[in-house]
């Protein structure tokens, strides 16, 4: 039986797909018995859907400081 | 009313990536955008003068950012020599039949509607990305956005993963938390 705490980082680690078989299949026991965990699970899945449909950008660190060397030749 | 006040070196980490998402959902096209807000940073750093202090930095460089990107639409349009539309009743010119009635718009799509909400949620997203703990977003968004590997980033922050999936856990609960506040 795995702790509500360890429930949790296998959860998010299934929402960037890096759970082991073992992990997934030890977390869905969980989930099947203790409710605020599978409560805490959907909402985890959502945010991730959230974030895919949102299609987010960011720009690299690298990308940054180029933006920043541009910037202090004109300042 | 609080008074702000401008603080150009902090610009590019603070806003460069809602900035940046802004412009994407505009022009569509990664360059072109990351042109139009290192144009808004220089802008706004030669007007810092007249800035009054009444609306918050960000709001401020937004307004920038949104004659930036009025101002490309213009040079584009204006390359070409004018702004030119074309429209064609359908593909199939010859087609017989129903056309008229094929133009019209479908009343149950949603695309058109989840489109614009997807790029409020996005600016959503951000803003509340940007409300985290620096370690926390940059942790998020390089898993997340990024999409980073687990390895190459606990290498490039020198931390050992369990201490990234903590930080990621915690990034998820306050982003969670901020958007159940700002989104639903």
């Amino acid at each position: 039986m795995i702790s509500c705490d360890k429930a949790a980082t296998i959860c998010n680690k299934t929402q960037y797909r890096e759970a082991t078989f073992s992990e997934v299949l030890k977390l869905r026991l969980h989930l099947f018995i203790c409710k605020a965990c599978s409560k805490a699970s959907k909402k985890n899945k959502q945010l991730t859907s959230l974030c895919e449909k949102a299609k987010l950008y960011s720009l690299s660190d690298k990308e940054k400081l180029e933006m920043k060397e541009q910037f202090k030749g004109q300042a | 009313m609080t008074q702000h006040t401008l603080e150009p070196k902090l610009w590019v980490d603070n806003y460069a990536d809602y900035l940046f998402n802004f412009a994407v959902s505009r022009v569509s096209d990664g360059e072109v955008a990351k042109d139009l807000v290192s144009e808004t940073f220089l802008a706004g750093l030669k007007s810092a003068k007249n800035y009054k202090g009444d609306a918050a930095e960000r709001t401020w460089l937004i307004a920038i950012l949104k004659r930036k990107v009025i101002d490309h639409y213009r040079k584009t349009n204006s390359k070409k020599g004018k702004a030119e539309v074309r429209m064609n009743y359908s593909s199939a010119s010859d087609a017989e039949g129903d056309w008229l009635e094929e133009q019209v718009a479908d009343p149950f799509s949603m695309l058109e509607n989840s489109a614009i909400e997807n790029k409020e949620l996005g600016l959503a997203i951000q803003d509340c990305i940007s409300k985290l703990p620096k370690k926390q977003a940059q942790v998020f968004t390089m898993k997340t956005i990024q999409g980073v590997s687990t390895e190459d980033i606990c290498n490039e922050l020198d931390i050992n993963p369990s201490n990234l999936w903590v930080m990621i856990h915690r990034a998820r609960t306050g982003l969670m938390g901020c958007l159940n506040k700002n989104w639903f």
